[in-house]
Formats: structure tokens, C-alpha cells, sequence
């Protein structure tokens, strides 16, 4: 493994693990605040893809289309909450399982209707599309460079927003007790629709990021959804600064673990056995990392409610 | 002994009552009689789908053992499905036939696993252990996937299906469907048996009221770690059905979303009441059968009832039939 290869597979490990965080973030908070299990927020994620991709083709502009998804998304986000939901708050995990898992099958079929199964692209702004040498010998993507950008300067709001305004400090009161909250005369109702909005935003901005770079396809979000769930366990239901951590954490060992699991074996096992076992070990490592964080630390790396 | 130790009214199973036993009676002559009904299409096709009818109902009565009863809400149960049936490909592929060292092996294998993953989430609750199930599932479907000489993601073929005692009876499908349908009595009446038994007591128990059992001198552990067990090897049981019925093994009897089918049968059908389990999971497998017929996009419909169900219907299906609430 060459210093190049390590550096870019590096790289694309935090993008994932940024990418993640976007997801995560949402579902970490939604979760911890609302107690509510969201798992339609995965085709959150892939509404925002969608409704980048037909913004673009309305305006042949990429910030215009990217402006236009975030809002989308926000909509569309805050109609669910409003007819479905809301209504869901009070009851058991459960339920709440089901009812999404209806969801999740109502909106990826009606998209694979709308837009067919194939998948589609958004074409990269020009500006973008480049490359440029970090290192001698090493050429990487601007655009993902970009969406790293993206994701990290999200993370910096959430943080100043999370940590340094009201809402934030209720948002933090929520994840912690959000009877409290309630009784000390909060809207909690209010509250919660806004952390929806949130995270149904941050979900489609994750979307609409990456549709430049990934298949735009229906079933886009359901892989991801598992993956940001195994990193608001690790995280620490809850916790933001905990889901960024874990995030990036689990970004970093699922890209370095299936581009170099197979090298690493071959040290201690026959090539053709290293060569047979590190795809399987690679595909379960972050697996391996979650049920150790929860035998070890059963809240997370860093719980909400302490 | 007298019934100081009677569950909580959540959890109580209704008296054995001739009205709660209308259900089971009708579920299973309805599923004796169902491959005669000829004016649905050719015999072959009715009993194939009545079989993965059957199969899936062991599957989703293991999973309300553990779910229903037990409180634990395993979002890996995909996992002991593929494990049985993974130990009946491996063991056709290397020349075994036996149906019963086929079954044994799919018993012990998933058996083994549930013990083996069940002792880790248990010491975990709630929303950790569905994501340490999870966790699980997936290991094996990724484990699965690397089995390079079974097929690796594209599955394995079987050459034929297991032999009893040397004679290849179970190659006809009726003869197959019988047998999956007395299967399914014996672990309907096992499970039964368990829930109604001081075992299962502890069990519901202990879902109701963890610290009021601990304080009566219960510790739950154990009691959950047999049920999880059980449960996984019913799962276990239908794995090995399906591959023998299919001929065919894949990594894709153990995706996640396989774990949400089940949930989804059990909780459609109506938690914790063991009729329910085997109501859903044949109204899931006729309703993807039937709405499919209408549309490929059956899943538009699906959804919204699964919905509606949540919202307005809250004992499931059952519920619905006899008015009562479950779970």
C-alpha cells in the first residue's frame, strides 16, 4: 500500500464519514429529542437527490437546483411530520418501525414510478469538475474536496447552533429530558417540528451533495439509512458532537478496511485465504466496531442523556 | 401452587376460550384445504405459495416468541432464516441428502448462533439491542456473501432436494406442503406450550416488569438467552424449508430488509398472540402474491396500509377479527 493510495483512500473515507454526519445528524437528534425512530429518513436523503436532479432540469443551474432540493426537502419533510408523524410521537418504537417502514415503501415506489428504476445523474458544475494535485503523483476530485467542505462547514453550524443560540440550548434540554422541557413551558410541539425540518434538510443537502457523484437511484437511501444508525449507536443517541465523531469513525474504517482489509490479512494468512476473508471481514468491520462500543459502552461514545 | 404468579393484564393471554380458538382452528384447515383450490392456477403455483406461506409463518411465530412474548425486538432474524438454510445447501452440496441430519444441522447451526449473538445483546435494551440484532444480521449476510465456494452473492443451486430414509418423497410438492404444514402445527403447539408454561411466565413476566421479576427472585437472562435461542431455531427450521422448497440458497434470505418482513408479519398479525404470527405472515405473502398480480408497483399500496394499520388498527389483523388487543 502506497502512501497515494492510503492518502486518497483516506480522503474518501472522511467523505463518507461527512456524508454520514449529514444523515446521522438528523436521525441522532430526531431520535434523541423526539424518541421517535425514523426509518424513512434514509428516502429523506434520496428525495433530496431527486429533487436536485429535477431542479436542474428546470433551471440548468447546479446552486439554483441545490437551493431549490433544500427547500424541497424541507417541505416535503414538514407535510410528512404534519399528516404522519406527528401522530406517532406517543406510541411505542414499534410502531413507529412499522409506520415508517410503510413510508419507506410508499415514497421508493412512487419515486421508481415517477422516475423510473434506472438511475440518473446530475451532471457536475464545470467549475467543479476538475482535479488537482494534493500531493506528487496524487490527483483528487475538486468536487469531492468540495463536498467535503460542504459537509464540514455544515458540521460548524450545527455546532454553533447547537452550542451558542436558544434553540440549540432547547434542543440540548430535549435530548436530555424532554418531559422537562415540556413542563417548563416549551412548545414541544413546536420544537419538534423544527428539529424535523432540520433534519430532513440536512438529510436532502446530503442527497443533493452527492447526486453528482453517485447513482441517483430509489433505493439509494436504504443502505445508508443501516450505516447512519450503526453510527448514532456508536455516537451516543443524542449527541451531535457524537455523531460527527462516530461519523467519521465509521467512514474511515469501512473505506480503509475494504481497500486494505486483503493486504493486511496476507500477512498472517495464505494470499488465496487473505484474498477470500478480507471482503467478508471488511463488510462487517464496522459491524465488529458497534457491537464492541455496545458490549463496552452500552450508551455510546458519548451519551445524551447522562 | 395457585395463580399468585398470574402476568399482567398487557401481556395475558386470553382464556383458552372456544372463541380464541376459532382462529387457530380455521388458520389451519384453511391451510390444510388451500392447495384444492384449483380455480386459483395451476397446482404447482398454489402450493409453492402456499408452502412459502407456511414457511414464513414458522419463521414469524419464532420471531413473536422472542418479539411478543419476550419483549425483544430482534431486527436480525433474517440471519437464523439463511443459516438454516446455508446448512442445508452446504450439506446437499457435499453429497449428504439426509433430510434428517439436514434438519439437525440447521437446528444446531442456527441454534448455536442465537446462543452464541444472543448472549452479547442481551445484556443490551431497547433500541441498542434491535441495533446490535442488526449488527449481527448483517455480519452473516456479509459472511454469506464471501462464501465463495457456495456461490458467493449469486447463491447456490441445489441439486436436488433431501431424501427421507433413502427415498426421494419429499421431491413431490404436496408431499413437501404437508409435511411444511405439519411442521408448522408442531411449533405452533410447541410455542404454545412454552408461552402457557411457568417458563414463559417468567418470560412475559419479565417483559412487563423487569425489576418486579428480578425482586420476586427472577433473574430474566437466561429465561431470554433459551427463548432467543428457541425463536432463532424456529427460524432456523424455516430457512432450511425454504431452501429444500426453492433449491436454492442466497445471501439474499438475509438482508435487512428480509428482518423488517418479519417484524412486519408479526406485528401486522398481532403481537404476543402466536394465531396473529401466522395470520400475518400469510396475509403478507398472499398480499405481495395478489397486489403484485394488479401492479409491479404493489409497494404503493402496501405502504399506506402498513400506515393505516399503525394508526388505526392497533391490535393488527387480529385484533380485527376478534375485537380484542394484543400485546
Amino acid at each position: 500500500m502506497s502512501t497515494a493510495l492510503l492518502a486518497v483512500q483516506t480522503l474518501n473515507g472522511v467523505q463518507l464519514g461527512v456524508l454520514l454526519f449529514l444523515i446521522a445528524a438528523g436521525l441522532t437528534l430526531v431520535f434523541g429529542v423526539m424518541d421517535f425512530i425514523n426509518l424513512a429518513h434514509g428516502v429523506q436523503y434520496m428525495l433530496g437527490a431527486y429533487f436536485a436532479v429535477t431542479a436542474y432540469g428546470l433551471t440548468q443551474n447546479f446552486l439554483l437546483a441545490l437551493i431549490l432540493a433544500l427547500v424541497g426537502a424541507l417541505v416535503f419533510g414538514l407535510l410528512l411530520e404534519a399528516v404522519i408523524f406527528r401522530h406517532l410521537y406517543a406510541r411505542d418504537h414499534l410502531d413507529q418501525v412499522l409506520a415508517t417502514f410503510g413510508v419507506i415503501l410508499f415514497l421508493t415506489e412512487a419515486v421508481r414510478m415517477i422516475y423510473g428504476s434506472g438511475s440518473l445523474t446530475l451532471p457536475m458544475p464545470q467549475a467543479l469538475s476538475g482535479a488537482i494535485p494534493l500531493m506528487p503523483g496524487l490527483l483528487y476530485p475538486v468536487y469531492r474536496l468540495v463536498v467535503i467542505g460542504a459537509g464540514i462547514g455544515v458540521a460548524i453550524l450545527l455546532y454553533l447552533l447547537v452550542n451558542h443560540t436558544r434553540v440549540g440550548m432547547l434542543l440540548r434540554a430535549g435530548a436530555s429530558n424532554a418531559p422537562m422541557v415540556s413542563a417548563l413551558g416549551v412548545d414541544i410541539g413546536r420544537l419538534f417540528m423544527v428539529i424535523f425540518g432540520l433534519g430532513t434538510m440536512l438529510a436532502g443537502f446530503a442527497g443533493a451533495m452527492v447526486a453528482p457523484i453517485f447513482a441517483v437511484e430509489p433505493n439509494m437511501g436504504d443502505n445508508l439509512l443501516i450505516l447512519a444508525f450503526v453510527v448514532i449507536v456508536i455516537g451516543g443517541i443524542g449527541s451531535v458532537r457524537g455523531a460527527f465523531i462516530a461519523a467519521l469513525l465509521v467512514g474511515l474504517v469501512d473505506t480503509l478496511g475494504r481497500s486494505f482489509a486483503s493486504d493486511v490479512l496476507r500477512h498472517v494468512l495464505s494470499s488465496s485465504a487473505a484474498n477470500q476473508a478480507g471482503p467478508a471481514l471488511a463488510s462487517t468491520l464496522i459491524y465488529v466496531l458497534m457491537a464492541a462500543v455496545l458490549f463496552f459502552k452500552p450508551a455510546g461514545l458519548f451519551p445524551a442523556r447522562g | 401452587m395457585q395463580d399468585f404468579a398470574t402476568p399482567m393484564p398487557t401481556t395475558q393471554l386470553a382464556p383458552p376460550d372456544r372463541a380464541r380458538l376459532i382462529v387457530p382452528v380455521l388458520l389451519f384447515v384453511a391451510l390444510a384445504l388451500a392447495p384444492l383450490l384449483g380455480f386459483l392456477g395451476a397446482e404447482r403455483y398454489v402450493l409453492a405459495l402456499f408452502t412459502r406461506c407456511i414457511i414464513f409463518a414458522i419463521a414469524a411465530l419464532g420471531l413473536d416468541l422472542a418479539l411478543g412474548c419476550g419483549g425483544l425486538v430482534s431486527f436480525g432474524h433474517a440471519a437464523f432464516i439463511g443459516i438454516g438454510a446455508y446448512a442445508a445447501g452446504i450439506l446437499t452440496a457435499s453429497g449428504i441428502d439426509d433430510g434428517f441430519i439436514g434438519l439437525f444441522a440447521a437446528l444446531a447451526a442456527s441454534g448455536l448462533f442465537a446462543l452464541a449473538t444472543g448472549a452479547v445483546s442481551l445484556k443490551t435494551r431497547g433500541v441498542h439491542f434491535i441495533m446490535i440484532t442488526l449488527a449481527f444480521g448483517q455480519m452473516a449476510y456479509f459472511v454469506a456473501n464471501s462464501l465463495k465456494a457456495y456461490g458467493g452473492d449469486d447463491g447456490l443451486t441445489l441439486a436436488n432436494r433431501a431424501t427421507l430414509l433413502g427415498r426421494d418423497l419429499l421431491a413431490d410438492n404436496r408431499v413437501f406442503y404437508y409435511l411444511s404444514l405439519a411442521m408448522l402445527l408442531a411449533v405452533y403447539l410447541f410455542a404454545r406450550a412454552v408461552v402457557r408454561s411457568r417458563f414463559g411466565r417468567v418470560l412475559r413476566g419479565a417483559k412487563d416488569n423487569e425489576t418486579r421479576m428480578a425482586a420476586i427472585g427472577f433473574n430474566p437472562y437466561p429465561f431470554r438467552l433459551t427463548a432467543y435461542a428457541i425463536s432463532g431455531m424456529m427460524a432456523g427450521l424455516a430457512g432450511f424449508l425454504l431452501a429444500e422448497q426453492s433449491e436454492f440458497v442466497s445471501p439474499a434470505f438475509m438482508t435487512w430488509q428480509r428482518s423488517g418482513d418479519l417484524i412486519i408479519m408479526v406485528m401486522l398479525g398481532g403481537m404476543a398472540s402466536l394465531d396473529g404470527a401466522i395470520l400475518g405472515a400469510v396475509f403478507v405473502v398472499l398480499a405481495e402474491e395478489v397486489l403484485s398480480g394488479f401492479t409491479e408497483h404493489w409497494r404503493v399500496i402496501f405502504g399506506p396500509f402498513l400506515i393505516l394499520v399503525v394508526l388505526f388498527a392497533r391490535g393488527g389483523l387480529l385484533g380485527m377479527l376478534t375485537g380484542r388487543r394484543h400485546g
